[in-house]
Parts: C-alpha cells; sequence; structure tokens
C-alpha cells in the first residue's frame, strides 16, 4: 500500500465527495418531487421547483456523477498502470477546486443564474472552472497511462481516454456564449442551431458522464469483485469502437417533430437504433462473464449489485432508441414517462454501479473488509424497490398524459383540457415521493455503510501503527 | 483492427477523437453552415427592451422546466395550441427555449391569447384561476422594478435596437410587467388559425335553445373553463374580462344575436372584426373552437341567455342581497 497512499487519500476525498453532494442532490430531488404535488413546497424564490430543478440534476451529474468519475477513474488508472500518479499534488488542488465549484454552482442556480440549457446550466465563469478542472482531470490520466508500467491497456482504460476527450469537445462547443456581464451569458447559437447544439450536448452528456465512464467501472470492478476474466475481449473492443462512433450521431432523437430539419431527425434516430448493438455489447459481455459462475450471486455480495446494473443499462438502452421513434415519440414526449426513462438509467445504472465500484475501493484503502455485508444487502434491495417503483409509475402515468392530451370527440374537438390531465398525474406524483424516499433510505445506508469502512479501516491503523519507541534509559 | 493500438495510449486517443468528431461534424457543424439553420420569418419582431427583461426572468425561474415552446406538427396539438411551430420564429432566440417536458401546457403560441390582466392574476396566484394548477407563485416579481443599466447591457450584448428613452423608461417598470410583455410577444409572428368562425351565421339562433339540460350542461362548461376570467357567475372580473350579463358586448350597448356569441368563443378576439365591434383594445379573448365541442360552446350560451334573464327579473338590489361583497362564492375545482 506505501507508495500508493497519497493518492488513495485522494481518490478517497473524490469519493467522500461525490456521496455528499449525491445526497444533497436527492434530498433536493425529494423536495421537487413533493413540490410536483403541493405547491405551496415553494417556499421561496430561491427554493422554487424551477431553480431547484437544475440544483438536483447538477448536483447529481457534476456532483455525484462527476466527483465519482474522478476518484473511480483515478483508482482504475492508478492499478492499470501499475504505478501512482504522476502529479499526486495536482489531483489534490483538483479536489479542494471540485468541491468548491460544485458549492458555487450550486449558490449561483439557487440565485438563478442560469444558460437555461438542460445540463450546461451554470453559467460561463464556473464553465471556466469546469474546463481547468477537466484539464488537470486529463493531465493526471494521460500523464499516468503514458508513464504506465503495464504495456497493454485494458478497456477501461479505453473508455477512461474516450470520456476524457469527446466531455471536453463536447462542453467547449455547446457552452460557447456571449457574455453580458458576470452572471449572465446568450448562447452563441440562436434557435434552431441554439437546440442543435445544445442536443448534441446533452444527449452526449448522458453518453460520456452517464455511459462510458461507468462502463469503464463496470470492466473493471466486475472481474476485481467477482474474480471472473471478462468473457470476451474482442466484443468489448467492437462495443467501444460501435459505441464511442454512433452516440455523437443521435442528439437530434431528443427534437422529434421540432422545427429542426427532418434529416437530422431522422438520422439521428437511425443511428439511435443502431446504438443497441454496441450497448448490448457490454451487457452480453457483463451476463456472460457472470454466466461462467451464477454462484457468484450468492457468494459475493456486489455480484448482484454490477448484474442488476447491467441488466437496466441493457433495458435503458432499448427503451431509448424505441422513445426515438416518431410513432412513440409523439405519445409519451413531454410527459413524465421520460423522467422514468432517465430515472431507469440514474437510479438503476449509474447508481448501482458507482456504489458497488465504492464498496470495492474503500475497504482496499484502508486494508480491511466492508463494515457490514448486511447493510450493503439491504441498501441493494432499497434502491432497486424505489428505482422500480419510481419508473414505472412515470411510465404509467406518461402513457395516461400523452394520450389524454390526443383524445378527442366525434367533431374533432379535444375531450381533454390540459388541466384535465394534469389532475390525473397527483396520485402518480405522491406515488413517485414514497419512491424516492425509499431510494433515498437505501442510499442513507449506503453512505452509513461507507463511513463506518472508513472508521474501522482507521482503528485497524492506529492500532497497528507501532507503539512509541520508549525513551532510552 | 490492429492491437498495436492498445499499447499506443497517443495514437489511440487521436484515433478516439477522430471517432468522436465523425457524427459531431455531419451532425452538428455542418449544418450550422446551412441557411435553414438561420431562417427568419417576415413579420418576426426582435425582443423589446422589456421583451428581453421578461425573457431573462423566464429563464432564471427556470420556467422551461415545465413549460415548452414548440407546437408538434401532430393534430391534436395543432388544435390545442394553435399553428405547428416554424424554424424561422427562433431566429432572436439565444438559448432556445424549447424545453423539453410539460408539466404545465405549452407556450409557443400563447402570445395574444389572454388578456395581460389575467397574466398578472394567474402569475401572482395561478390558484386564483386555475385552482388545481401545481404552478408556483410569483408574487414577488411584482414588487422586483427592472434595471435599466443591466437590461440595456443585455441589449448590447446581442445587438439588438434600442432606444434611450425605451431603457429610461423600464426603470417604472416591473419584472412581472416584463415577463408579462414577453408572454404576449411568443408566437406573434405566426397567423393564428382562423377557427371556424367564419363559418359561422352571426344571426344563427341556438339550436339548443333554453333546454334546461343545454343550461345545466352550459354551467358546467363555463365553470370548467370561463369562470378564471368572467367570474363565477358571469360578473367579469376587474382589468380581466367584462361581465357576461349586462348589455352591453364588445364595448358597445346592445345585445347580439347568438350567432354572434358563438362566433367570439370559438374564435376568440380574432372574430371581433366579423362581428363588427372593436371591444377593448387590450381584449384577448382566446378561441375555443376545437378545444371543446361545438354543442358545449352552444350550451354556455344558453346558460349565458338564462343568466341574463336571471339577472333582468333580479333588481339589483336583491342581487346586492344575495351576493353580500366580501362573501366569495365556493367554488368547486
Amino acid at each position: 500500500m506505501g507508495e500508493y497512499r497519497y493518492d488513495h487519500r485522494t481518490v478517497q476525498g473524490f469519493i467522500l465527495s461525490a456521496i455528499f453532494w449525491g445526497v444533497v442532490g436527492i434530498l433536493v430531488g425529494l423536495l421537487i418531487s413533493i413540490q410536483m404535488w403541493a405547491p405551496a413546497a415553494n417556499l421561496t424564490p430561491w427554493l422554487a421547483f424551477g431553480r431547484l430543478r437544475p440544483v438536483h440534476t447538477n448536483g447529481l451529474a457534476f456532483g455525484l456523477g462527476v466527483g465519482a468519475i474522478f476518484g473511480l477513474s483515478y483508482w482504475v488508472v492508478m492499478r492499470l498502470a501499475r504505478r501512482p500518479l504522476v502529479f499526486p499534488r495536482l489531483a489534490r488542488v483538483q479536489l479542494w477546486l471540485f468541491n468548491l465549484g460544485i458549492a458555487a454552482a450550486a449558490v449561483s442556480l439557487l440565485a438563478g443564474k442560469t444558460q437555461s440549457l438542460e445540463y450546461a446550466e451554470l453559467e460561463w465563469p464556473l464553465d471556466v472552472a469546469i474546463v481547468v478542472l477537466w484539464v488537470m482531470f486529463a493531465v493526471n490520466v494521460f500523464a499516468t497511462i503514458v508513464k504506465r508500467r503495464e504495456e497493454q491497456m485494458y478497456v477501461s482504460l479505453w473508455y477512461v481516454i474516450a470520456t476524457v476527450i469527446a466531455v471536453a469537445v463536447l462542453y467547449l462547443v455547446n457552452n460557447a456564449s456571449i457574455p453580458a456581464g458576470w452572471w449572465k451569458s446568450y448562447h452563441a447559437y440562436a434557435g434552431v442551431n441554439s437546440a442543435n447544439v445544445e442536443w448534441w450536448y446533452g444527449h452526449n452528456a448522458v453518453g460520456f458522464v452517464f455511459t462510458t465512464p461507468i462502463l469503464a467501472f463496470f470492466y473493471y470492478f466486475l472481474p476485481k469483485a467477482t474474480g471472473l476474466p471478462i468473457f470476451s475481449h474482442r466484443l468489448s473492443i467492437v462495443s467501444f469502437w460501435s459505441l464511442v462512433f454512433a452516440y455523437l450521431w443521435t442528439g437530434a432523437h431528443h427534437l422529434i417533430y421540432t422545427p429542426l430539419p427532418d434529416w437530422l431527425q431522422t438520422l439521428a434516430i437511425i443511428f439511435t437504433i443502431f446504438l443497441i448493438a454496441p450497448s448490448w455489447g457490454s451487457v452480453v459481455n457483463g451476463y456472460y462473464t457472470v454466466g461462467a459462475d451464477w454462484s457468484k450471486m450468492r457468494s459475493q455480495y456486489l455480484t448482484k449489485f454490477f448484474v442488476l446494473g447491467i441488466t437496466f443499462y441493457g433495458l435503458q438502452t432499448v427503451q431509448g432508441p424505441t422513445q426515438a421513434l416518431r410513432t412513440v415519440s409523439q405519445l409519451i414526449h413531454y410527459t413524465d414517462w421520460v423522467p422514468g426513462h432517465v430515472h431507469m438509467g440514474t437510479m438503476g445504472w449509474v447508481t448501482m454501479i458507482v456504489t458497488a465500484s465504492m464498496y470495492y475501493v474503500v475497504p482496499r484503502i484502508w486494508g480491511t473488509e466492508i463494515y457490514s455485508e448486511r447493510i450493503a444487502n439491504l441498501h441493494f434491495w432499497l434502491v432497486l424497490v424505489g428505482q422500480l417503483l419510481f419508473s414505472i409509475t412515470m411510465w404509467i402515468t406518461g402513457i395516461q398524459q400523452g394520450a389524454l392530451w390526443k383524445v378527442t370527440n366525434a367533431d374533432g374537438s379535444l375531450k381533454y383540457s390540459f388541466m384535465d390531465g394534469l389532475v390525473k398525474n397527483y396520485p402518480y406524483w405522491h406515488t413517485r415521493t414514497l419512491a424516492g424516499i425509499i431510494f433515498a433510505a437505501g442510499m442513507l445506508l449506503f453512505v452509513y455503510n461507507v463511513l463506518k469502512t472508513i472508521q474501522k479501516g482507521k482503528a485497524l491503523e492506529a492500532s497497528q501503527r507501532p507503539a512509541p519507541a520508549p525513551a532510552a534509559a | 483492427m490492429a492491437g498495436e493500438i492498445y499499447k499506443k495510449p497517443i495514437s489511440f486517443a487521436l484515433l478516439a477523437t477522430v471517432t468522436v468528431l465523425v457524427g459531431s461534424i455531419v451532425t452538428m457543424a455542418y449544418p450550422m453552415l446551412r441557411p435553414d439553420f438561420h431562417p427568419r420569418l417576415e413579420g418576426l419582431r426582435p425582443f423589446t427592451a422589456l421583451q428581453l427583461a421578461g425573457r431573462d426572468v423566464y429563464q432564471r425561474e427556470g420556467c422551461m422546466g415545465c413549460h415548452t415552446q414548440t407546437v408538434r406538427p401532430l393534430r391534436s396539438e395543432v388544435v390545442r395550441y394553435g399553428d405547428y411551430s416554424k424554424a424561422g420564429e427562433f431566429y432572436y432566440d439565444r438559448p432556445f427555449l424549447w424545453g423539453s417536458k410539460r408539466t404545465g401546457p405549452d407556450l409557443a403560441r400563447e402570445g395574444g391569447k389572454r388578456p395581460d390582466g389575467w397574466h398578472l392574476k394567474h402569475y401572482a396566484d395561478p390558484r386564483s384561476v386555475t385552482p388545481r394548477s401545481n404552478m408556483p407563485r410569483y408574487a414577488f416579481l411584482a414588487e422586483a422594478k427592472l434595471d435599466p443599466e443591466e437590461v440595456a447591457s443585455h441589449m448590447r450584448a446581442l445587438h439588438l435596437p434600442h432606444g434611450p428613452e425605451e431603457i429610461a423608461a423600464l426603470a417604472q417598470r416591473t419584472e412581472m410587467d416584463a415577463l408579462v410583455s414577453y408572454t404576449q410577444w411568443l408566437g406573434h409572428a405566426v397567423q393564428r388559425r382562423q377557427p371556424a368562425a367564419g363559418a359561422v351565421d352571426l344571426a344563427a339562433a341556438n339550436p339548443l335553445g333554453d333546454s334546461p339540460h343545454a343550461v345545466a350542461r352550459g354551467n358546467q362548461v363555463f365553470l370548467d373553463n370561463c369562470t378564471a376570467c368572467h367570474g363565477d357567475e358571469g360578473h367579469g372580473v376587474p382589468d380581466v374580462a367584462p361581465n357576461l350579463l349586462d348589455d352591453v358586448f364588445l364595448g358597445v350597448k346592445g345585445d347580439v344575436p347568438d350567432g354572434a356569441y358563438f362566433a367570439l368563443i370559438s374564435g376568440g378576439s380574432d372574430a371581433k372584426a366579423a362581428i363588427g365591434r372593436k371591444g377593448l383594445e387590450s381584449g384577448g379573448m382566446q378561441a375555443y373552437g376545437g378545444q371543446i365541442p361545438n354543442d358545449d360552446i352552444w350550451a354556455v350560451i344558453s346558460w349565458i341567455r338564462a343568466q341574463q334573464a336571471h339577472e333582468r327579473k333580479e333588481p339589483p338590489l336583491m342581487e346586492k342581497a344575495e351576493h353580500p361583497p366580501g362573501a366569495s362564492p365556493g367554488r368547486t375545482p
């Protein structure tokens, strides 16, 4: 452990930061889910739904998501390069800057400083900070990989490299803006062009924050946790290249039936359907890997996190392309179906893999075992039930909403007013809050388990420290 | 694929960069060069300073989290909101505010649909006009004065035309005024679809007459759709919408046949010209043609006629005793 010690503290720092922002993001999510059915819960202008929603999405995408990406990627890169980070102090600075940045981001969003671009809400001073952070990350990742002591680069490193590159390109292009003061700017692109650039970015933010890095962790931690080698190296090669190629063509599927030219919509739909193949390449690879010994589902508590996680990834990557079809899109787009879809990916796939990876890493930093497998199992079931209840409820209400909007009378007039449709959502929105509470309870157990494991590790370290030498007589 | 690439991180990174750039260039960069990505409709007006300030408020409060601004070319959608959105309507939109979720209705065709008074009331307390709405209250906007210098700097950043008087006048306006002004700007560049109004004989008599069934149905339709602006009993709401029970119709004394009522309800304010009465300049009756069945529109007219008859029978004093001021009638949502 000795030579990696310093870097491991940085990894742990990112993991704990990610967990902290994750809890904040989840609690904000609970509050806005209540605001959906109880408008009195919009307490002040700063705590109204419109401002809190981006705090929820940014808190979880950038706080939990990117925090976990920084920490777990460093762990994976160090291990696969067989060497410590080349610039450990830079990583330390990056950790502090990250937390300052996320805190400032949260406050700025509450104050209503927003570019109004989904997943790119942060105003330009924070965009600059994020670019600096990303450059720090890229420098350390590339330097450590270039100076590695293992000739072959394993699959996870491919995904980390692709993540670093793609996020940089996406972020720089979409955040180009015309500043109009310190905390106000206007998109460099207008109208249809603005929409196209934003959803090219928006969809690929999902692709390169919620997919490729998570796949990097999946390919690394699944074999590590189970002791089973990845089923097919060739399949992972094909999946990787086809995924990173096809993803960038699909943004316009968020703009079906908008004024965006039809050819772009159609092109996006085609590539979106194609994406099922590379996505399922990884799903199949995951299943066959564990398929070598299914008893691991029983004997190794982390296995079920990975298997269920990749299962939801598989469902997500079939449901998503289905939604891109015009026939389906016209029914469910703009309804609650979409949050149902998004939350299957984030609650089912991303948090399953990220929390399992953290369960793997944290005890190893301290040379100990997880504090409680029982709590980890309970966490698993709560998170699973909470997510399913959330997603399924939202799919049902989404279909109902979409249908009510379309129903007409015999003379061609609309059968339901907008409000008729809205009030029918209320029972489902109540259920969603309940689902969120169940999910949040599971995540709090996870946090408790991690903190207890660190406490245990610290106690162990203290007990192993050689007693101070008695003063010479 | 040569296995060597997995041993050479620099080559690998370059290849990965090229791989992600192909789709980006075809679907994101290349379209920027095409003229159909920068179209501008003939009638599109740039934002005034007040409207841009309102748009800034719209962005700041995250309105696009719950409201879209793009009508899809689907039949039910065109009936509900108005003509489908055109690329050329968004020339000045930086960024686009099409949104991705309709917790509330689409707003692309909101401009001119309702009077300013309705919006002021609705923004201050949405449930005062739509009882079961889940929209937050934005009453605080009416307290917030605009900062002319700040708005001017935003106008300059976007190279939008503006004059010194226009900027100076902002000092007297609030963020609420700005938001309402922006709301009324939405969708102005596209001619509102002429609903069936033209086909209606203005002199036609109500086919449902005064049947008790029609009056009862009309009462229900009125409660569902009209009370927000015209009050529970049709007496109107000051600064929002006129009394329906007096003998003034569209600002002119003297009643009109049922057919004219139908034309106005069905076609909204756009039907005023056909009826030949100007009404209020700022009036913004929305078109209900297609929103509700034609029979329901006739039923509402049956109910209005019954109310008018009731009003004529009751001396004003008795009416006052029946509804003492301050005792607001209960309303079922």
